[in-house]
């Protein structure tokens, strides 16, 4: 058993301890519930003060930031609402009690009216010095209240683990409901599922631009693959590859201005740059094997990864796309594909091929070691969110299609629950502003 | 130019449908009620609805539909990791192409398809490899390529959605359609 799978099957144990069920209230049918299994090497104390005047909010704040911050599995979120009186200022913090229940740190804060809107000031305090580690203030109406605690929540984060944080975001994702498909997007927390696109015949493989105002994805609606672009703003759409053939695997550029496709109009699946708005000729990329396909650019822009036969078995390949040949980066086991490096380009994540399946699998590109992050065996799309430490994925429970995910070191892993249908294809988007 | 004049109209017509009443949700998704604030206006998505409006009409080829005609055969089905056209459906193939080859107005559709293991991109990819088989297998039998054009379903579209070897050998397939037949 690798230490991986140890780590998963200690975590199942802890599950029936430990599992939280995240329900929205007053939600669409369409939310999803998020169910948490294991924690993180390193659990941070916290303790989370209701703010002043939240329960008048329709929408409170302190119990989003603490279910986004116990479902990273990295932090303890202790409670501090039974404390008379409730501190809501550094003035009046007294770290004694918090410190009896093993806090180190308490985030405490206000919401006062502001015109027709409100401040919300959150602080984040060092229960032993009273010292106050950051402070997060904006002004915000009542229905902005989910998005401000995703981002105070967002700065907790950062301040106690050192790396960003990546609540503030949205994920994107297909469900399929009879022969009803639709593509759906949603608060990185499940919360305020809208579907933005609705067809009867099969959607797939969205893609955020790096902006997080369009989505691209392959569109079955003409009896053919062909790659649309849209605005989430507008909902306006446009073509941005439709050739003769097959027109599939966008993958949005860095800036937003191109997109890598794959197109079988010249013979054979062939990657090809295309103008993000669908103007231009698209410029061939790759020229050796039947099948290239799945790219993904590297952070930087100057590469693709992509999925090649050329070898013989699938494997993942880097290429310049300002010319120039490809490497092979995959080399463990038969099948690999679907790769997407992280943000800072040290971790690929992958669908590798092992005895159990098609399953999640991260390669670290200095070691180039693949390690497969999950136990199931139809695994598809994996996705990383935009700090680079949990990867959102397809996976298939009971015989239908759900979304899943797992923490890059495969410590911690999340179920995401739909009420219905089959839910494929995740994409996770940047962080909102 | 004139592929590139085409899509642009296309495009054009398709954000003049998208802007329509008649493509707006069909169901009430989650109320943002706040548009005033400081979000950015893509956090409030639109949506659009294709589910609405009619499939086209088949187009009534009576010689392709008639279930004694072995041209109302349309499924070549392929054996695992296999991209080649077996010779139990040489019959089948050869009296497409022969209808082909007999009616230069008439276009084909070949979509390949495949089970459900692996990646759906992947998937895409070998699917269109099936459909390029048929084609090519057409081709030597004198079929223009104008005549022809192969596209993938990958396991987007399976005939049986269980995990059995069964299953799985019935989703890795070509199906043939004819341009104007309703989809299925």
């Amino acid at each position: 058993m690798t230490p991986l799978q140890q780590v998963w099957k200690q975590a199942r144990r802890l599950m029936l301890a430990t599992a939280v069920l995240l329900g929205a209230a007053g939600a669409a049918r369409a939310d999803m519930t998020i169910e948490v299994v294991g924690t993180g090497a390193t659990q941070y104390p916290i303790a989370i003060a209701p703010f002043q005047n939240e329960v008048q909010q329709q929408q409170p704040v302190t119990p989003v930031v603490g279910d986004d911050l116990k479902r990273s599995g990295l932090f303890n979120v202790i409670g501090a609402g039974d404390l008379s009186p409730v501190p809501y200022t550094v003035a009046q913090f007294n770290g004694a009690p918090l410190k009896a229940r093993g806090a180190q740190t308490a985030l405490i804060g206000t919401i006062a009216p502001d015109g027709d809107a409100f401040l919300v000031t959150a602080t984040l305090v060092d229960v032993g010095s009273k010292n106050t580690l950051v402070t997060f203030q904006r002004r915000a109406t009542a229905g902005q209240m989910r998005r401000v605690a995703h981002q105070i929540a967002d700065v907790v984060y950062q301040k106690l683990t050192g790396e960003p944080g990546a609540f503030n975001s949205r994920i994107a994702y297909v469900v399929k409901m009879g022969k009803r498909y639709e593509l759906q997007v949603a608060d990185a927390d499940g919360y305020g599922a809208q579907s933005v696109l609705a067809s009867n015949q099969p959607i797939m493989s969205p893609k955020w631009s790096p902006d997080g105002g369009r989505l691209a994805y392959v569109s079955f609606e003409e009896q053919k693959p062909i790659v649309y672009g849209q605005d989430l703003g507008t909902g306006r759409r446009w073509k941005i590859a439709a050739f003769k053939g097959s027109n599939s695997a966008p993958a949005w550029s860095p800036n937003g201005q191109q997109l890598a496709v794959t197109l079988t109009r010249d013979g054979g699946s062939q990657i090809f740059i295309v103008n993000a708005d669908g103007s231009g000729s698209p410029r061939r990329l790759t020229n050796t094997g039947e099948i290239n396909t799945e790219a993904s650019f590297t952070p930087d822009g100057g590469s693709v990864l992509f999925t090649s036969d050329r070898g013989g078995s699938p494997q993942i390949y880097r290429q310049p796309v300002g010319g120039g040949g490809a490497e092979r980066i995959t080399f463990q086991n038969g099948y690999n594909a679907s790769g997407k490096l992280s943000p800072d380009g040290k971790t690929l994540t992958l669908i590798t091929r092992t005895e159990r399946g098609f399953q999640v699998a991260v390669m670290d590109m200095a070691s180039r070691q693949i390690q497969a992050l999950t136990d199931t065996g139809l695994d598809d799309a994996p996705t990383f969110a935009s700090n680079g430490r949990m990867i959102l994925y397809e996976t298939d429970i009971g015989g239908r299609g759900a979304l899943a995910a797992v923490s890059s070191d495969g410590r911690v892993k999340q179920r995401l629950r739909s009420t219905s249908g089959d839910v494929r294809q995740p994409a996770w988007g940047p962080l909102l502003k | 130019m004139k592929k590139i004049a085409a899509s642009l109209l296309l495009t054009a017509l398709l954000a003049a449908c998208a802007s329509q009443p008649g493509t707006q949700p069909t169901q009430p998704t989650t109320p943002i009620t706040d548009k005033s604030g400081n979000d950015s206006a893509s956090t409030n998505p639109a949506s659009v609805d294709l589910t609405k409006g009619s499939t086209t009409d088949a187009k009534g080829y009576n010689v392709l539909t008639d279930p004694n005609n072995i041209l109302s055969s349309r499924r070549i089905y392929f054996d695992y990791d296999s991209y080649v056209v077996k010779p139990e459906f040489n019959e089948m193939v050869e009296a497409h192409s022969k209808y082909l080859n007999e009616h230069k107005d008439a276009k084909l559709i070949v979509q390949g398809n495949t089970d459900n293991r692996g990646t759906a991109e992947y998937n895409l990819a070998l699917g269109q490899k099936r459909a390029d088989a048929v084609k090519k297998q057409m081709n030597a039998l004198g079929v223009a390529d104008s005549q022809l054009e192969t596209v993938s379903f990958g396991k987007e579209k399976p005939l049986e959605s269980a995990d059995t070897e069964e299953a799985w050998a019935r989703n890795r397939r070509a199906e043939l359609v004819y341009d104007g037949e309703a989809a299925k």
